[in-house]
Formats: structure tokens, C-alpha cells, sequence
């Protein structure tokens, strides 16, 4: 535990940090392009030159190591001077694109030059080196190669984390490009991560280019619900409307990355098909019902079935795509209040995509929480019961059963069951057997937790506010409760989880407030 | 000195046969080595003749092999640096085309000295006729018992490889060599970690040029007195001078560490070509400071062409006579450089291509006043802060240039390109001086 002191205060790190993180510690910035925590070092760039007393030369911030009693400084004339120098350098080929960037505003090279640099150019525009502009080298990715200043982050990532080598340098001096090696796409399925990577406006988003100015997006902390890893993200969102996904640091799920799947999903939730309001069948038409009214009916036609049948007509299937707000509310309303029947559905494509690194064959973003808290009949007594007649009484959370259940399926149950409500985000196949159909927010639309495959418990937020008349599925499902004789309706998703640690053991020693960014592991539960 | 040790083959006719080298004494000193001496002495004793590397920083040849870890269990590799790119200097592929028996002489008894099972000679692509002969010689030492397993009944085995590299200045720089033989693009790598703990293959590894292991054979036969008696105290031994330029009798010569440059370009190479005044000597390789004419009364060792001014470098000394331009001549130095740098530092890849482009327009016309200043000040701006010196190895020169002859390069912005040579100058500047 080394002991240093950078620009006079004092800090005691751990063996191996380097100077630009230590110094970070302090609240001091080391300008750099090349270093990015997630790859090694290159040590290109040149910008992070710091003066360590009793070195004769300029070191580079980050390929230096804390050592006990090194003096750092990161401000003095020498060091101001070769970062002008650097970025005098930088600018020389650099186009000034600026006004028709898409990076304008996360740019590293505009940043450092208002903060280090802001000389005039003394090198003349006709002599720069010309390359090559707007190349297309993958299916998310665009390439600009007279905007790199060849920091090889890129292609370090693509060496190291996805070991697929698509890019490489080529040529030599200031002619050097980075380009595809022949014969190559940047088609792998983390993509994406290199225009995240990349300081410079070099490697854009197709998704992305040209759809927003970055300082006028909003970001908001959440998870990725494409698979069970979980990936932290930032929803990056305007006007509720989102724009992008970007992976968001946690060094217990995804490090630094997501994939390109996952990146691409929020697409999904603004897309065609989504319930925007309550409707309800009238014959071969869907007709609009207030959200009171359509509530009303919900409940009358359980209240009805149980009366008539006893409380194993009715039944309910949860799937892993609910949040634990919305499993746990439903698993109480329907099991524990009414002793329904509850099924919980857990279901991907049998060739679902999965890999060793990030993405999982389980598409469900909270299977591990939907084991913990709902009990489960299992399915196929559930839809055994309902083609039987036994089930007057559907209830549907999330549930897509097209899947497990397949087409005549799904047909035959909307013959046998007498009345389907389903709460969903958007229309589907199975929709269309239901009678009812509640509009809910999606992950990004409400607040919530999932738990991960690695048993991490990880918050979701409210990013936007759901669109149309949908509402966040934990304050539907808590008025059903409420209008079925249980308790009031909680304020927000927080007092739910409140609830729900109360009751269950694994989960006590959590709350929304302890649960943070970046989540926590559940610890002690029972592993099933 | 009038005994030839690294340029024998001038004296001894097809000394790069097997036969003949062995007839000579060749393989005499290896089969001592090994035959008789620990390893560890062999280190002690190339340390005691004070050997310096001949590549071009001369640092002590027996010192580094010192620094290999003794406890690290991966394999250790020797790497002969002979890719030989520096402008001016052409000394390694004599030995390598004429003599390769004492090169794979000194990397056996280097190897045996390192505990090193593999040696790879890195050469420069474009000498494919080296690479024959090194393939060829290998061979025969292959079949005669010197190198393989078991060599000369010990339990050492040594395997040599010949991997023509890519024809880059850079694959010359010790650890873009590395990289390059790993299969890499040729870029140094940042110190630290150093080659001799983390090198090729991650392993521990020496890399050494050419002239300083064709050294080896006759410290080890001769002792480290002998070698130590050969020139000044501290950079002793056999020296091989490289004179290119406007000189008589361009050539390699073989002469005591030490040796006066004036001697060398008057004595050696014949004086000034068609009887012309001496301008500027270049004395080690294009990378180094220049003296003027009347700066040559220097020792050529390490030590002494420090003090006065430059580099030993790698004894390319370049001649230049009265007519020389240097704005010229250094136009051409920086586009060497340009050409060459990997590209991977933002000092290096943009200042060698500002560097020439600044000069391209004092030569051809098109320069502003202020193109001097920014020149300078451009060099020193890549000084001192990159992975490796060739940064400072193509600002050096721009230094000296400037601080030696900065009245030649102001007479160029005056008259709109090069004043000597109406010829080159750009046809714009022509124009504007008709
Ligand atoms: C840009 C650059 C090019 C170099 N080229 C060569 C070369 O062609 N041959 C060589 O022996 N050393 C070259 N060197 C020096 C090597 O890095 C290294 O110092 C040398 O091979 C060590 O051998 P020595 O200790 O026997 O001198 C070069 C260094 C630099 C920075
Ligand atoms: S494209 Fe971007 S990430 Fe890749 S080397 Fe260039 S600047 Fe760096
Ligand atoms: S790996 Fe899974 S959680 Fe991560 S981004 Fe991809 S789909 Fe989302
Ligand atoms: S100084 Fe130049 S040649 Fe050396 S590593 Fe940097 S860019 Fe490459
Ligand atoms: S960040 Fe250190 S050299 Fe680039």
C-alpha cells in the first residue's frame, strides 16, 4: 500500500494502481486518449505525461505504478507544455469536423483542447494527410479515418476482450490508418463497444449517428433485461423518448461492456405494438375501457370464478421478464390472498445466442428472482388444468406463451378458458386470446429490481415515464390486490420491496438505498 | 592495427565456408567455451573486456546479460539484431554476407553464456543474399556438430533460426524486433517491463546486434586483457567504420575503438572526393548531431563523440563536402524518418510528417519566415517523450542542422527554395525568382 503525493496532497493506494487512477482518487484529472481501464496499456498517445521527482523525463501516467514516496506533478509548466505539444500534434490531421460530428460533446480531443491547449493552429490546413471518410465495417459500425488519432483502443478491444481481430493499424507514420484487415466485417456481437471506447468521433453508431446531440440526452443508471446477465447501463433518453444503451461500469457483471443484442433492445420498447391503453374484447374488435373500469371487470370475473368454482379456477402465470416487485405482488395476490393457482414462466429459444463472456442462453432478465419468489405449479399443470376447463380464470404477467406453448395451443386455451387478462407492454400472439388487456411499463419504464444469474439483486428505474395510459405492472398489480380485498396501495416500487425483504429472508438485509448503482449479491438465500 | 578480427574474410579468401573458417581457428573458442567454462564465467568474462553494444547505445554487453532473472523457469532467447536500417551504416551485413561463421560463432558462445537453447538472427528482409548465406552456413554448422543437441559431446543443445523480418527501420528497435517475431506489427513496446524479464514470448531475452557477438569468439580465445588493450579504457575493441558521402574510398573499415574521425575520413577513406573543403560529418548513422568541418578532431568512441557534441551511434559516418545544402540533406534525412516511424506515438507519427513537410517547403519554396522558429521548436516538441528514441533520432539532426547552419536555412525562406540548385526548386518559387 504505497503512499504517494500527487500535486502536493497525499494518497495511499493499493500495490499496481497507476498514477492517472490514483490521481483520480484525489479528484485530479490526467488528460489521456490511449488508457482505458478495461485494456491494456498502450501507452501511444502521449498525453498523460506527468513530472515524477527525481525522473529526468516526462513518464507516462499510465504505465506508471504507485510507488511509496514518488512526488507527482500534474500541473507544472513542463507537463502544460507537452499537452499543448500532444494535442498541438493530434490536431495537425485531425479534420475540423466538429460542427457535423456526431461525437461533438463526448469528444475527448474537443475537451483537452479547451482545457489544455487553445493555441492557433501554426500548422498549415492544405498539408494535412487525407483519408478515408464514412467507411461502413460492420453492421453497427462506422468508420471516419481522418478523425482517429490512433489510441489503438479499438483494436486493443477487439484483441483482447473479444479475440476476434477485425481491425488492425495499417501503413506507417502519419499515414497510418486503422481498417479493417481484407476480407473482414466488424460483425462480432459486441460491437457496439468500440464507438463507446473510441474518444474521438472515429467510430460511430449507425443506430445512433445523427439522432440527438449528446448534452441535450439524459442519462438514467438501470439494467439490461435481454438476457440474465444483467449488464449495468445508462439509458440515455430525451422527452421520453430513449435514444441509446451504454454499458455502465460494474466490475461484478459485465466490467465495461454489453452486447450488441442487448444495446440494440430498447429499440423494442418504442417500437410498433405497444398496448397504450386498457382495452377489452367485443366481439372481433378490441374496444378502449377506462383503466377503473377495466379493473372492475378483472376482478369481478375472479371474484365470480372463485365463487362458482372455488379458488383453483383461477390461475396465474408470472414469468422471469417481471420485475421481483411485480413477481412478488402477483404471487401474493393470486396464491397467497385468493390461493390461486401460479405458474411461473422462465422461457427461451431452445438455440438462444449464449457465449462464455456476457451473453447468457436464458433471455430473461430476472429468472433467479422469479425462482425465489413465486411459488410454482408448474406450467404444464397449469395449461393441462385450463384445457381441461378447470381454469375459468387466466391471468397472464409478462407471459408470452407462444413459446412454450405454441400456436394451436394457445388457440385451443382460448376456447377452454373462459376469461384471459393479460398485463403486458405489447401486443402479441398471445394477446389475442385474452379478453382483457392491461397496458404496463416496460424495465425502463418502471421501478423495480431483477436478480441476475450470479444471484445479483440490480434496480431498475423509471428512465421514462410509460407511454399512453400503461402504468409501472407493480401499481396495477397493487390496486387489483387492494380492489381483492387486500392492503392499500403502496406508495411507490420502494415500499413494495420494503415489503417484500420483510417477508422474505434472503432479501432482509436489503433496500433500494443499500442496493445503490450497482447492485448487491443475495447472500444466504437458498439456492435452488 | 593492422590485424583484422571482424573483417578476417578481407585477408583470408572464402572464410564464410566452413571449411576454410575451421581451418582458420574457426569454432576453436566454442568448443573451449564449452567444453571448459561455466556459463557464469563466460558472463564474468565478456563483462571484464568491457564489450559495449555495438547497435548503437553501447551499453556493456556482458552487464545486460547480467540482468537475466536467475530464477524465472521459462525459456531464455538470444535475438541477433540484423536488420541493420539506420541510414549510413552498413558494418553487420559484412560479416553477415562475407563471414557468418564468427556471427553464428558468437551467438553459440553467447548462448552457451545465457543459458539460452534458441537464437533466432533477425535480419532485415531486403538482404536476401544474407539470409542465404546464414541459412547456408547454418547448415554446415548443422552437420558438422555445431550447433543441434549435444554440442561437442556436452549436454548443450542450440537451435539458430534465420527470420527475415519486414524491411522497417523500426523491426531494428529491440522491442519492435520482438514484437515483429512474434508475429506482430512491429511496434516498440513501453519500458517497463524490459526484454530481459518479459521479452519474447514473454520469456527472458537478450537482444544483441550482430557486430558485438562477432566480438565474442576472440575475447574468449584471446582473453579480456587483449580485447580491454584495444583502444581507450572505456569503450575498448575492434570498431567497424561505415563512410558513405563525398569521400574517396567509401567503405567499411575495421580499426581500433577510438580512432580520430579526421583520420578516418582523410587517412581511410581517402579524403574528400575531386578535391573539395569538407562541410559536415555525420559520425554515427543519420540519427545523431552533425559537426561541421572543423569539428572532426574527435575520438571515435562512445565517450569521446559524446563530449563533443554526439553520438557514436552506429558509426555511419556520412561525409558531406563545400556543396552539400543542408536543408537539403536534411530534407532527405526527414523523410526518412517520416517513412519509417511505426506511427504508434502522437510526437513520432505527426512531428516526423510536420518535419519534413516544413522542410519540403524551405527546399522548394513556399516557407514563411516563422518556418525556422517552428522547425526547432517542432523537434522539440518530439524530444524525450515517446515509447522509443526514434522520435529524437529524427529531431536530433533538425537540432544540430538548425543550431550549426540555421544562415543556410534563413537564405532559403529569402529566396523562395534552395538557393545552390535552381533545378529543384519548386516551379512556383522559380517563377517568383525569374
Ligand atoms: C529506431 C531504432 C532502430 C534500431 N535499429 C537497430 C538495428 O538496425 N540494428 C541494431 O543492432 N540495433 C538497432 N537499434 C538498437 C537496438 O534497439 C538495441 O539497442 C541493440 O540491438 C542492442 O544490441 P547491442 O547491445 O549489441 O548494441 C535500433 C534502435 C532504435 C531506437
Ligand atoms: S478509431 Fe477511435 S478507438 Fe480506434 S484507434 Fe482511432 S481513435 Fe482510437
Ligand atoms: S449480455 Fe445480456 S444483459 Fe448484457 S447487454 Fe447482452 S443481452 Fe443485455
Ligand atoms: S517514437 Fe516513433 S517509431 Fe518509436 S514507437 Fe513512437 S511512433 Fe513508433
Ligand atoms: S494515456 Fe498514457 S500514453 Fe496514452
Amino acid at each position: 500500500m504505497p503512499t504517494l503525493e500527487i500535486d502536493g496532497q497525499r494518497i495511499t493506494v493499493e500495490d499496481g494502481v497507476n498514477l492517472i487512477e490514483a490521481a483520480e482518487r484525489l479528484g485530479i484529472e490526467i488528460p489521456h486518449y490511449c488508457y482505458h481501464p478495461g485494456l491494456t496499456v498502450a501507452g501511444n498517445c502521449r498525453m498523460c505525461l506527468v513530472e515524477i521527482e527525481k525522473m529526468p523525463k516526462l513518464q507516462i501516467a499510465c504505465n506508471t505504478r504507485a510507488t511509496e514516496g514518488m512526488v507527482i506533478r500534474t500541473q507544472s509548466d513542463r507537463v502544460k507544455e507537452v499537452r499543448a505539444a500532444v494535442l498541438e500534434f493530434l490536431l495537425i490531421n485531425h479534420p475540423i469536423d466538429c460542427p457535423i460530428c456526431d461525437q461533438a460533446g463526448e469528444c475527448k480531443l474537443q475537451d483537452y483542447y479547451m482545457d489544455y491547449d487553445r493555441q492557433e493552429s501554426r500548422f498549415a490546413l492544405e498539408d494535412k494527410v487525407h483519408k478515408e471518410k464514412a467507411l461502413d465495417i460492420g453492421p453497427l459500425i462506422m468508420l471516419d479515418q481522418e478523425r482517429c488519432i490512433l489510441c489503438t483502443r479499438c483494436v486493443r478491444f477487439l484483441d483482447e476482450v473479444t479475440k476476434t481481430s477485425e481491425l488492425g493499424v495499417f501503413e506507417r507514420g502519419n499515414h497510418c490508418a486503422i481498417d479493417l484487415f481484407p476480407g473482414r466485417r466488424l460483425d462480432n456481437h459486441y460491437s457496439g463497444n468500440v464507438a463507446d471506447i473510441c474518444p474521438v468521433g472515429a467510430l460511430t453508431n449507425k443506430d445512433f449517428r445523427f439522432r440527438a446531440r449528446v448534452w441535450y440526452l439524459e442519462r438514467t443508471p438501470s439494467v439490461c433485461a435481454t438476457c440474465a446477465t444483467g449488464c449495468n447501463i445508462d439509458i440515455h433518453h430525451r422527452r421520453g423518448e430513449m435514444y441509446r444503451f451504454r454499458p455502465r461500469h460494474n466490475p461484478d457483471v459485465n466490467q465495461y461492456w454489453m452486447c450488441d443484442e442487448g444495446r440494440l433492445s430498447y429499440q423494442r420498447y418504442q417500437g410498433e405494438g405497444r398496448l397504450l391503453q386498457p382495452v377489452s374484447r367485443e366481439g372481433d374488435r378490441w374496444a378502449v375501457r377506462g383503466w377503473d373500469d377495466a379493473r372492475v371487470e378483472v376482478v369481478e370475473r375472479i371474484r365470480a370464478a372463485i365463487a362458482a368454482h372455488g379458488p383453483n379456477a383461477v390461475a396465474a402465470v408470472i414469468s422471469a421478464q417481471a420485475t421481483n416487485e411485480e413477481v412478488f405482488l402477483a404471487d401474493r395476490l393470486f396464491r397467497g390472498h385468493l390461493q390461486a393457482r401460479v405458474a411461473a414462466l422462465s422461457w427461451s429459444p431452445a438455440d438462444a445466442l449464449h457465449d462464455d463472456f456476457l451473453i447468457d442462453a436464458d433471455k430473461n432478465p430476472n429468472s433467479a428472482g422469479l425462482r425465489l419468489l413465486a411459488s410454482d405449479a408448474g406450467l404444464d399443470a397449469v395449461i393441462a388444468a385450463a384445457r381441461s376447463g378447470a381454469i375459468r380464470v387466466l391471468a397472464l404477467l409478462r407471459s408470452d406463451l407462444l413459446g412454450p406453448c405454441g400456436e394451436s395451443l394457445l388457440d385451443a386455451l382460448a376456447d377452454s378458458v373462459e376469461f384471459v387478462v393479460a398485463l403486458d407492454t405489447h401486443f402479441s400472439r398471445t394477446a389475442e386470446i385474452a379478453d382483457v388487456l392491461l397496458p404496463i411499463g416496460s424495465f425502463a419504464e418502471t421501478d423495480g429490481t431483477f436478480i441476475n444469474r450470479s444471484r445479483r439483486v440490480q434496480r431498475v428505474r423509471e428512465a421514462i415515464p410509460p407511454p399512453g395510459q400503461a402504468r409501472p405492472g407493480w401499481q396495477v398489480l397493487s390496486e387489483l390486490r387492494r380492489d381483492l380485498g387486500g392492503p392499500a396501495v403502496p406508495a411507490d416500487a420502494s415500499a413494495v420491496f420494503t415489503e417484500l425483504a420483510a417477508s422474505h429472508a434472503s432479501f432482509r438485509h436489503l433496500s433500494y438505498a443499500r442496493l445503490g448503482d450497482a447492485g448487491l449479491a443475495l447472500e444466504g438465500a437458498p439456492s435452488r | 592495427m593492422s590485424e583484422k578480427i571482424l573483417l578476417r574474410h578481407e585477408d583470408v579468401p572464402d572464410l564464410r565456408r566452413l571449411e576454410v573458417y575451421e581451418r582458420d581457428g574457426g569454432y576453436q573458442a566454442a568448443r573451449q567455451a564449452l567444453g571448459g567454462m561455466e556459463p557464469a564465467a563466460l558472463v564474468e568474462l565478456v563483462k571484464a573486456s568491457g564489450l559495449r553494444g555495438r547497435g548503437g547505445a553501447g551499453f556493456p554487453t556482458g552487464v545486460k546479460w547480467g540482468f537475466l532473472p536467475k530464477d524465472n523457469p521459462k525459456p531464455r532467447y538470444l535475438c541477433v539484431n540484423a536488420d541493420e536500417s539506420e541510414p549510413g551504416t552498413f558494418k553487420d551485413r559484412q560479416i553477415i554476407e562475407r563471414n557468418p561463421h564468427l556471427l553464428i560463432e558468437g551467438t553459440l558462445l553467447s548462448a552457451y553464456a545465457i543459458q539460452s537453447h534458441t537464437a533466432y538472427i533477425y535480419i532485415r528482409g531486403e538482404f536476401a543474399f544474407g539470409a542465404k548465406v546464414l541459412e547456408e552456413a547454418l547448415a554446415e554448422a548443422y552437420a558438422k556438430g555445431h550447433l543441434g543437441r549435444r554440442i561437442y559431446g556436452t549436454d548443450y543443445d542450440l537451435d539458430i533460426y534465420v527470420h527475415r523480418g519486414a524491411g522497417a527501420y523500426i523491426c531494428g528497435e529491440e522491442t519492435g524486433l520482438i514484437e515483429s517475431l512474434e508475429g506482430k506489427r512491429a511496434y516498440p513496446r513501453i519500458k517497463p517491463p524490459f526484454p530481459a524479464t518479459h521479452g519474447l514470448f514473454a520469456s527472458p531475452t537478450i537482444v544483441n546486434n550482430v557486430e558485438t557477438l562477432a566480438c565474442v569468439p576472440a575475447i574468449v580465445s584471446r582473453g579480456a586483457d587483449w580485447f580491454k588493450g584495444i583502444g581507450p579504457e572505456k569503450s575498448p575493441g575492434p570498431k567497424l567504420y561505415c563512410v558513405s558521402g563525398h569521400v574517396n574510398k567509401p567503405g567499411v573499415y575495421e580499426l581500433p575503438m577510438g580512432t580520430s574521425l579526421r583520420e578516418i575520413v582523410y587517412t581511410h577513406a581517402g579524403g574528400i572526393r575531386d578535391g573539395k573543403a569538407l562541410k559536415a560529418v555525420i559520425p554515427g548513422g543519420s540519427s545523431v548531431p552533425v559537426f561541421t568541418a572543423g569539428e572532426i578532431d574527435v575520438a571515435m568512441d562512445f565517450e569521446s563523440v559524446a563530449k563533443a557534441g554526439s553520438l557514436l551511434g552506429s558509426c555511419g559516418i556520412i561525409v558531406m563536402d563545400e556543396d552539400t545544402c543542408m536543408v537539403r540533406a536534411l530534407q532527405v534525412i526527414a523523410r526518412f524518418y517520416r517513412h519509417e516511424s511505426c506511427g504508434q506515438c502522437t510526437p513520432c507519427r505527426e512531428g516526423t510528417g510536420w518535419l519534413e513537410d516544413l522542410l519540403m517547403r524551405l527546399e522548394h519554396g513556399g516557407a514563411r519566415p516563422q518556418d525556422v522558429d517552428l522547425l526547432r521548436r517542432v523537434a522539440d516538441n518530439m524530444i524525450g517523450n515517446t515509447v522509443c528514441v526514434l522520435a529524437d533520432a529524427a529531431a536530433m539532426p533538425v537540432q544540430s542542422f538548425l543550431s550549426k547552419f540555421r544562415p543556410e536555412f534563413e537564405r532559403h525562406v529569402e529566396t523562395g527554395g534552395c538557393p545552390a540548385r535552381g533545378d529543384r526548386l519548386h516551379p512556383a518559387a522559380a517563377a517568383a525568382q525569374a
